[in-house]
């Protein structure tokens, strides 16, 4: 385990203390045996308190840890057999979308995820999981696939947003994202969306246009990362908390505001703490929804579809 | 993710009051590209573009409006939706506190509207067809829920009168106050313009200056037909960010309508005089209700 977080310094503190003893092992005496559980109850009180009152800006932070999960992880704990298909089979390979057909829990299901890289040559390969237009078009061949054998889709979010070059503008990234929203709306498949670290702007959107929006926990989804908010409000990235704070980003207050259908629970202090039991949680959230999902008639299900993000929303009429 | 990106718009345009032909108060204005001195009524008479360089200056909603449609034929829909404060936006730095209402309400009594959009439906040589006209004056023609909601009223009013959709879009792209409600908006939109789709009614998206961000990368390039005015700032990211983020300097113009056309993602690019007698075109090359339903866009 590690505590490397600013806001998660006195447990740090905490958990050295707990492994100076624990090294003595055998040689523990009685008192310090007692100190020793009195710490770690000390240490799990302590970081049930902080991660249950995080506020949007430390969530950013938990969001995109260097040890959290990445879609890759989720697979390979979740799935019996991945097959990773590659290329928008028109111009090139994108590696920050990862896509494939697998078995859960027996059945085949599409999916089509972002992917970081966790070293600094993956991070490169995976262009820090910021995907180009041919990403996008990757995700569009697939799904259409999907529809064809009748395969769910399940997407897994985590990316800061679609990137940004120029060569990007050149190749349509507009219109490859748009592409893809006015494809998934009308798609005749179930698709379930989970955001399981970071869901940024339009380039998390492009894929998750879905008949259920799951969150992890300690996700973020938001309309600009606070970095490129704040230089747009303030035009200086270094107010990033404060724009993170007013604009409502965790998955707690989303789901408060009624933007995403459920939260998935983390282990305590966050999903790089435990693997396999963050991806319990996972694999068993998307087998109830599945289960929802598949006895809907189609038709019925585009038009719950349609309705849910057409009452996405909030105005007034005077 | 580029909102108010763009240039504000000129003194001289913002003037203007909505519909109104009469000339502004200036008696000359400078065009923000050659710098040219240009006398307002001709000016005006030349639908506000530069007769030297060809700039096409903003125009605010009604005076487009009243350039694309028969006269008289336009009636507007849901004048009363306007912007609620979902996420009471207050944005706390050292030196400076954004409030989102207050923003509202200063910037519905700068630009003398309730959104930075206009819809409703109107005929093109008597051809009817349901239109949404976006207004960049209104906080950068950004896109919040009651955009979102205008827009989407006015897509399913042509799903509902089997007549064909055009949007006119002038935006910064996503409203940053509105958070993840304003970036739904776009797949909001894009569904209505699907479900459109799927009745083989047409659905033409015109391009001007500026149109980036959110906006672009949804119902502005889902068009049937894309056409752009000459010159406008069209993209995903603006130059601005662009530069900050991959540390190299673009050339002024770098990417516009003539690159994104050139580029393969519109379908034209038209001048400002030729825009009405375009768009009547296709609406008769283009009958609604013809085709055949097909989910799947471009396909």
């Amino acid at each position: 385990m590690a505590y490397d977080l600013e806001f998660e310094k006195p447990l740090a503190d905490l958990e050295r203390k707990i492994v100076a003893l624990q090294r003595k092992g055998d040689r523990l005496k009685p008192d310090e045996l007692r100190q020793l559980h009195d710490a770690e109850r000390d240490l799990r009180r302590r970081t049930e308190e902080i991660y249950k009152n995080l506020t949007s800006w430390e969530t950013v932070q938990v969001a995109r840890h260097k040890d959290r999960p990445y879609s890759s992880d989720y697979l390979h704990l979740m799935c019996d057999d991945f097959f990773e298909l590659h290329g928008d089979h028109a111009f090139s390979d994108d590696h920050a979308i990862m896509a494939g057909a697998a078995k859960l829990d027996g059945q085949t299901i599409m999916f089509v995820c972002h992917q970081k890289g966790r070293d600094m040559k993956e991070k490169q390969f995976r262009n820090l999981g910021m995907p180009h237009p041919e990403g996008y078009r990757k995700a569009s061949r697939l799904m259409l696939q999907a529809e064809k054998f009748g395969f769910p889709i399940i997407t897994l979010i985590d990316t800061p947003g679609a990137f940004l070059a120029l060569g990007d503008e050149e190749r349509g990234q507009s219109e490859a994202i748009a592409a893809n929203l006015y494809l998934m709306a009308r798609l005749r498949v179930p698709i379930i969306a989970v955001v399981i670290g970071e869901g940024g702007s339009g380039g998390a959107l492009a894929i998750s246009v879905a008949d259920r929006i799951l969150m992890l926990e300690h996700s973020i989804y938001t309309v600009a990362m606070p970095e490129a908010s704040a230089s747009i409000l303030w035009r200086d990235n270094k107010y990033a908390p404060q724009a993170a704070e007013a604009m409502r980003i965790s998955a707690k207050e989303l789901k408060h505001l009624n933007l995403v259908d459920e939260l998935i629970p983390e282990p305590l202090g966050g999903a790089h703490h435990n693997y396999r039991l963050t991806a319990d949680n996972l694999k068993a959230a998307l087998l109830k929804h599945l289960a929802q999902l598949k006895p809907i008639p189609m038709d019925d299900l585009l038009e719950l579809r349609y309705q849910k993000f057409r009452n996405i929303g909030v105005f007034d009429e005077v | 993710m580029a909102k108010e990106a763009a240039d504000p718009p000129t003194s001289s345009t913002s003037s203007n009051q909505p519909g109104s032909g009469l000339p502004s108060g200036n008696l000359v204005v400078k065009c923000n590209r050659c710098k040219e001195i240009l006398i307002s009524r001709e000016w005006e008479k030349n639908l506000k573009v530069c007769p030297r360089c060809n700039y096409h200056f903003k125009l605010s909603a009604y005076e487009r409006i009243e350039l694309l449609v028969d006269p008289d034929s336009f009636v507007e829909i849901d004048a009363n939706i306007t912007s609620s404060d979902p996420l009471q936006f207050v944005a706390r730095t050292r030196d400076e506190v954004q409030e989102y209402a207050k923003k509202l309400s200063e910037e519905r009594k700068k630009v003398n509207m309730n959104e930075g959009v206009v819809t409703g439906h109107a005929t093109i040589d008597g051809m009817p067809l349901a239109l949404a006209v976006m207004d960049f004056r209104f906080i950068g023609g950004s896109m919040g829920s009651a955009v979102g909601e205008k827009i989407t009223r006015a897509v399913e009013l042509g799903i509902q009168r089997s007549i064909p959709v055009l949007i006119s879009c002038a935006s910064g792209g996503a409203r940053m106050q509105e958070g993840l409600y304003s970036l739904m908006q776009m797949a909001k939109i894009s569904a209505a313009l699907a479900k459109l789709g799927e009745t083989g009614i047409p659905y033409i998206s015109l391009l001007t200056d500026p149109t980036t961000g959110g906006v672009t990368a949804s119902f502005a390039m889902q068009g049937d037909v894309c056409l752009a005015e000459p010159g406008a700032l069209i993209c995903f990211t603006g130059p601005r960010v662009i530069e900050q983020f991959m540390h190299v300097k673009l050339p002024e113009g770098t990417v516009n309508s003539e690159f994104v056309l050139q580029h393969g993602m519109i379908d034209a690019v038209v001048h400002r005089r030729d825009l009405r007698h375009t768009l009547a075109r296709i609406l008769c090359l283009y009958p609604p209700g013809n085709g055949q339903s097909d989910a799947h866009f471009k396909r």
